[in-house]
């Protein structure tokens, strides 16, 4: 699970990014803003995974899986 | 994804118009927008440094802020944080006003001087670029400020608030507060305070939904050849540049540049100043401030030092003028690069205090 709520623009995206760099074929990440959400989802979807967002509350968790 | 790219685009032509318009209708000339100079200008009307040549409150500055709050409002993203670093976000904040003050402008301007055909403006850019690739070798490395955390919606209100004093005190003029006369410098030039007023209201909220952000685009584009954001960028020099030619304010060259100077180094470094510290705040000055419109107080302590930064660089000779960069200025941003490489350093390799 990856914890980057609160983090500011664009640390998620590169916490994903480092993430990615072990192939997994599927992330788990916890995000507290539609911009982070926004961001990942770009990153993710472009380097060919499929992001499912769940909204509680105020946070968003996001499953970012291999097509 | 693609409809993302195609508003952000069309956002930023409609941005360059009404910057052009801006300088149409009274603003200093390739100055529709300047985060940096205006929040000066502001700092000056204040009375917190006394250059006569620049005080003025900015209803720009205003409506960029509450038009971005009630955007957030509106599309359920008003969300107050803060506790990521903020003393630190003040003195990054203060340098990067040095930055923009030594080469004359903030990211936006930088654009629209070169829509202008300002050459010096390239050569900050260069600078700009150089600025952000250094920001991201820390980013590159854990770079981080710390997460934030939900704060009371009484506190992100406070930021919005002070943008209503700003306006009333523009509007009712108290004799302590200080304007420059109509021909007594760049803080003279402006448009009617209703017309900057909409267009600092329409462009916050389009910042807001597109999260336009001049170092972002860049740092992206660097970090993960993404072009959202850097569209945005591209847009409105297009439409600046176009507004201009039409309007026949496009003048190609180096010297005699409005509100402009030739010393190509420290335009260079100015601007490397300005990148490398908004890449560690996380965005431009305008993102600082339509981040702080929807409740991040983070962003609005950038946006004291920022200001801070404004009455030091005036009350100091650190601003540079239409002939050059003052020996003061040249030494702050010698300082500026070195404190913000110190606070690169102390971010990114520390012990980790999970």
């Amino acid at each position: 699970m990856i914890d980057a709520r609160g983090r500011s623009c664009p640390e998620p995206v590169i916490m994903i990014k480092k993430a990615m760099e072990t192939k997994a074929a599927s992330y788990e990440m916890l995000v507290d803003s539609r911009v982070s959400v926004e961001n990942v989802t770009r990153f993710a979807t472009h380097y060919g995974y499929q992001v499912q967002v769940e909204q509680n509350g105020e946070e968003f968790r996001m499953m970012i899986t291999k097509k | 994804m693609k409809n993302e790219k195609l508003k952000i685009g069309i956002a930023g032509l409609l941005i360059g118009l009404i910057a052009a318009a801006l300088v149409y209708f009274g603003n200093p000339v390739n100055m529709g927008f300047c985060i940096a100079c205006f929040i000066r200008d502001t700092v000056g009307a204040l009375g917190l440094h006394r250059a006569e040549n620049v005080q003025y409150i900015r209803p720009e500055i205003i409506g960029l802020v509450l038009g971005a709050f009630l955007m957030s409002l509106a599309r359920k993203e008003f969300a107050p944080k803060g506790g990521s670093s903020a003393m630190t976000r003040f003195i990054l904040g203060f340098f990067v006003m040095i930055g923009c003050l030594v080469f004359l402008g903030c990211p936006f301007r930088m654009i629209l001087r070169i829509a202008g055909g300002d050459m010096n403006a390239i050569v900050g850019l260069v600078g700009f670029v150089a600025g952000i690739g250094v920001g991201i070798l820390f980013l590159n490395r854990g770079y981080s400020l710390k997460r934030s955390y939900k704060q009371s919606k009484a506190e992100g209100i406070v930021f919005p608030a002070i943008q209503v004093a700003m306006l009333a005190l523009l509007i009712a003029a108290p004799a302590f507060i200080f304007f420059t006369a109509a021909d007594g410098g760049p803080g003279g030039l402006h448009a009617a305070v209703w017309i900057s007023l909409a267009a600092g209201l329409a462009v916050g909220a389009m910042a807001q939904v597109t999260r336009l952000c001049m170092v972002g685009g860049i740092r992206d584009f660097i970090l993960f050849r993404e072009t959202k954001l850097l569209i945005g960028f591209a847009a409105i020099l297009v439409a600046a540049l176009a507004a201009n030619l039409a309007m026949g304010n496009f003048d190609p060259g180096f010297v005699g540049q409005p509100v402009a100077h030739s010393d190509g180094l420290w335009n260079f470094l100015g601007m490397l100043l300005v990148g490398y510290g908004c890449t560690l705040l996380g965005g431009c000055p305008l993102r600082q401030l339509i981040l702080a419109g929807e409740g991040n107080v983070d962003s609005a302590a950038a946006f004291i030092g920022l200001a801070a930064g404004a009455a030091f660089a005036h009350n100091f000779g650190l601003a540079s003028s239409t002939s050059g960069a003052t020996a003061g200025g040249k030494a702050a941003v010698i300082i500026g690069i070195v404190v913000v490489t110190v606070i690169a350093l102390a971010h990114t390799f520390r012990k980790s205090e999970a």
